[in-house]
């Protein structure tokens, strides 16, 4: 065995991020406008005051219910935000909300056509798929060292590595939906005179959108699950109270950090289940 | 009449070594050998048929018979592997992409097995599909899709969701779908299969009444051999891919042309097909103008017949005179039949289902009369024929 030189796997990834930060001008442009976004999300959430923020969270989890009133769950998000108020983690909750909107924004933005593509091509299906089980499955902790390499310290690492975690549910998910539509409304939509285009929007997308809307769902929580990890490279926010409670041996300080994390999970979960919620009524 | 839809030479292949596939095709190679040696199956070998304009088509056979192909070639949802497909003479498997959409577009509509409505649409809206994909304004698509769905016969369903509707309703849709894109060439895949009996009948009537005023080119796929008789002008019969036979339904029950139509048509239901002009034969008559009743004495000897049918100078249905009536006018010396004719004689027009006077003719003696339009006398029907035609001999002048 040990004649067998062993592979030098890692100093050609070294080499391979070496080379890639040469392309330091596009790296930087990258990191100016997730930069931006964040800066957006951040600017918009100091500037509402607490009232009228949970006045937004409540009123939209009203009206998104209100058919099937949801008494209970209004009355967790207001006791949930009053008690992360009074934890003093406001600031941190919106900066952990800032990471994980703009990290699920940009998923969204990227995974649904790469998604589409894969619904519609069978070759770029089987490409992408080991892709996908690769971009889940490696240690999350991995994509920080690059990260930093080409982005810096800060949110937008953070973002960055949450993206490549968080983004395939939402491919998968729209490649499931766009393969789940029937085939007989395809080929209703085809025999009438339909472009791809008019296939996408008016058959296959509205199809497919409970499936897509779970995989933004999925990505939303995976992107959550990312914040302590992003706090190691710099982001602010819920996940730095709880990694320097861990540096610290702090129990009480880390389940209160901790808990406010679970607290935003829920809220943003039923929240996005309810836009899911279809319209149609079932038979 | 003319050809609306040619279909030449049209072979589907599906598999992966085609060209071999063909070529063995060619030598004549059964779709088993075919299989086995290219990997490649057959699912329409070189059919060839005419669609006229106007006329209700069936394409019946068994699944797997290669009538889903078929008709899925025609509007190429499935490319043909060779052959042509012409509507008014344009050749549709030349064309681009663009102008196939044009095709698809204007020319033909397609009506599915399984309704293939868009669960996420309001009735009016999967109605307006057609139109919506070709760019008709709002107003006028909602408009021509509100009237289309009035002529299938759902009111008040507008707004609901095609899941708020029952099978038979959801098929109307699919039709008014097919309707207010106003195409020419109506194509209906199983249409009416996934109905229960009763609906199906109900929506057979409806596209036989709708068709009297629409004269659309309907191609319609069937498995149901009655539900092919009682709609189709003419039916196309497929078995493994190939045609067996085209003819109109009389020419199909009386003329099979293999065992396999033959083995199809034994236990169809043959009430339902045959008219009266099946089973009429030639009555024996006498001219009231001319003849007296002597002559209808000797016409009633000759045949062996106890009664004689009645016409004037135009050969218009009068009555009947039976024998015994005949003889009392000979005996005084009458020279007119007038006074004896019976004028209470059941008539019935040739293209009268024989289902629709069974009953009568069971319980009446006299012969039904069938006249024409102009009360011409063409034939009379007897018990004994219309027993014979139903069970299936041949229906000839002895009987």
């Amino acid at each position: 065995m040990n004649n067998i030189p062993q592979l030098p796997v890692s100093s050609w990834i070294d080499k391979f991020v070496d080379w890639l930060a040469s392309f330091e001008g596009f790296f930087n442009a990258v990191t100016n406008f997730i930069g931006g976004i964040i800066n957006g999300f951040q600017w918009i959430f100091d500037l509402l005051p607490i009232w009228l923020f949970m006045l937004l969270v409540v009123g939209c989890t009203y009206w998104l219910n209100r058919k099937t009133k949801h008494w209970t769950l209004i009355g967790f998000e207001i006791v949930g935000l009053l008690y992360i108020w009074n934890q003093g983690f406001w600031r941190d909750m919106t900066q952990t909300l800032t990471l994980v909107l703009t990290s699920s924004l940009i998923a969204l933005v990227i995974g649904v056509p790469l998604g589409i593509w894969m619904g519609k091509s069978k070759v770029f299906e089987t490409i992408n798929k080991p892709i996908l089980d690769f971009m889940q499955t490696m240690p999350a902790f991995v994509y920080l060292i690059p990260a930093v390499a080409f982005f810096g310290i800060g949110m937008v690492p953070g973002v960055i590595a949450s993206v490549i975690f968080a983004m395939p549910p939402t491919i998968r998910m729209t490649n499931l939906g766009i393969r789940q539509v029937p085939a007989d409304l395809i080929e209703a939509a085809d025999s009438y005179g339909s472009t791809s285009w008019q296939k996408l929007f008016k058959v296959q997308l509205p199809l497919a959108k409970s499936t897509l809307m779970a995989g933004v769902n999925q990505s939303m929580m995976l992107s959550l699950s990312m914040v302590v990890i992003a706090s190691m490279i710099g982001a602010m926010g819920l996940g730095n109270k709880v990694y320097f409670a861990v540096g610290r041996n702090d129990a009480g300080g880390g389940f209160a950090a901790g808990l406010a994390i679970v607290i935003l999970a829920i809220i943003l979960d039923r929240i996005t289940q309810a836009i899911n919620r279809s319209k149609i009524p079932k038979s | 009449m003319t050809a609306k839809l040619e279909v030449r030479h049209l072979t589907k292949i599906f598999g992966r070594r085609i060209p071999r596939a063909e070529e063995l095709l060619k030598a004549g190679k059964s779709k088993a050998e075919i299989l086995k040696s290219a990997g490649a199956t057959v699912g329409v070998n070189d059919a060839n048929f005419e669609v006229n304009d106007g006329e209700i088509f069936v394409i019946m056979g068994l699944s797997g018979s290669g009538k889903s192909t078929m008709i899925r070639m025609i509007n190429r949802l499935i490319e043909p592997t060779s052959g042509e497909v012409l509507i008014d003479g344009e050749n549709l498997t030349s064309l681009n992409k663009k102008q196939l959409l044009d095709v698809r577009r204007n020319k033909m509509s397609m009506v599915f097995q399984n309704f293939a409505l868009f669960p996420n649409r309001t009735i009016i809206d999967n109605t307006a599909y057609g139109l919506e994909i070709k760019g008709v304004d709002k107003d006028e698509r909602l408009k021509k899709s509100h009237d289309a769905l009035e002529l299938v016969g759902l009111h008040g369903y507008d707004n609901q969701y095609p899941t708020q509707l029952s099978g038979g309703m959801q098929q109307r849709v699919g039709l008014a779908r097919a309707l207010a894109n106003n195409s020419e060439i109506l194509l209906m895949d199983e249409a009416f299969s996934a109905l229960d009996p009763l609906n199906r009948k109900d929506m057979q009537d409806e596209l036989l009444d709708l068709q009297e005023n629409l004269h659309k080119t309907i191609v319609f796929i069937s498995h149901d051999l009655n539900e092919a008789l009682r709609i189709g002008d003419r039916i196309m019969i497929m078995k493994d891919g190939e045609i067996v036979q085209t003819g109109t339904p009389e020419e199909i029950l009386t003329q099979p042309a293999d065992d396999y139509v033959e083995r199809f048509i034994e236990d169809v239901d043959r009430t339902k097909v045959l008219t009266a002009s099946n089973v009429m034969i030639r009555p024996t008559f006498v001219n009231i103008d001319k003849d007296g009743p002597r002559i209808a004495m000797r016409r009633m000897v000759e045949n062996e017949i106890s009664s004689v049918y009645v016409v004037n100078n135009q050969r218009e249905f009068i009555g009947v005179v039976d024998a015994s009536h005949v003889m009392s006018l000979i005996k005084k010396k009458e020279r007119k039949l007038d006074s004896v004719i019976q004028k209470n004689v059941p008539t019935t027009s040739p293209d009268t289902p024989i289902t629709d006077i069974m009953d009568t003719i069971s319980s009446t003696p006299i012969p039904y009369a069938v006249v024409d339009d102009q009360n011409h006398l063409l034939g009379i029907i007897i018990r004994g024929a219309v027993l014979g035609a139903i069970s299936g001999n041949e229906v000839g002048e002895d009987e």
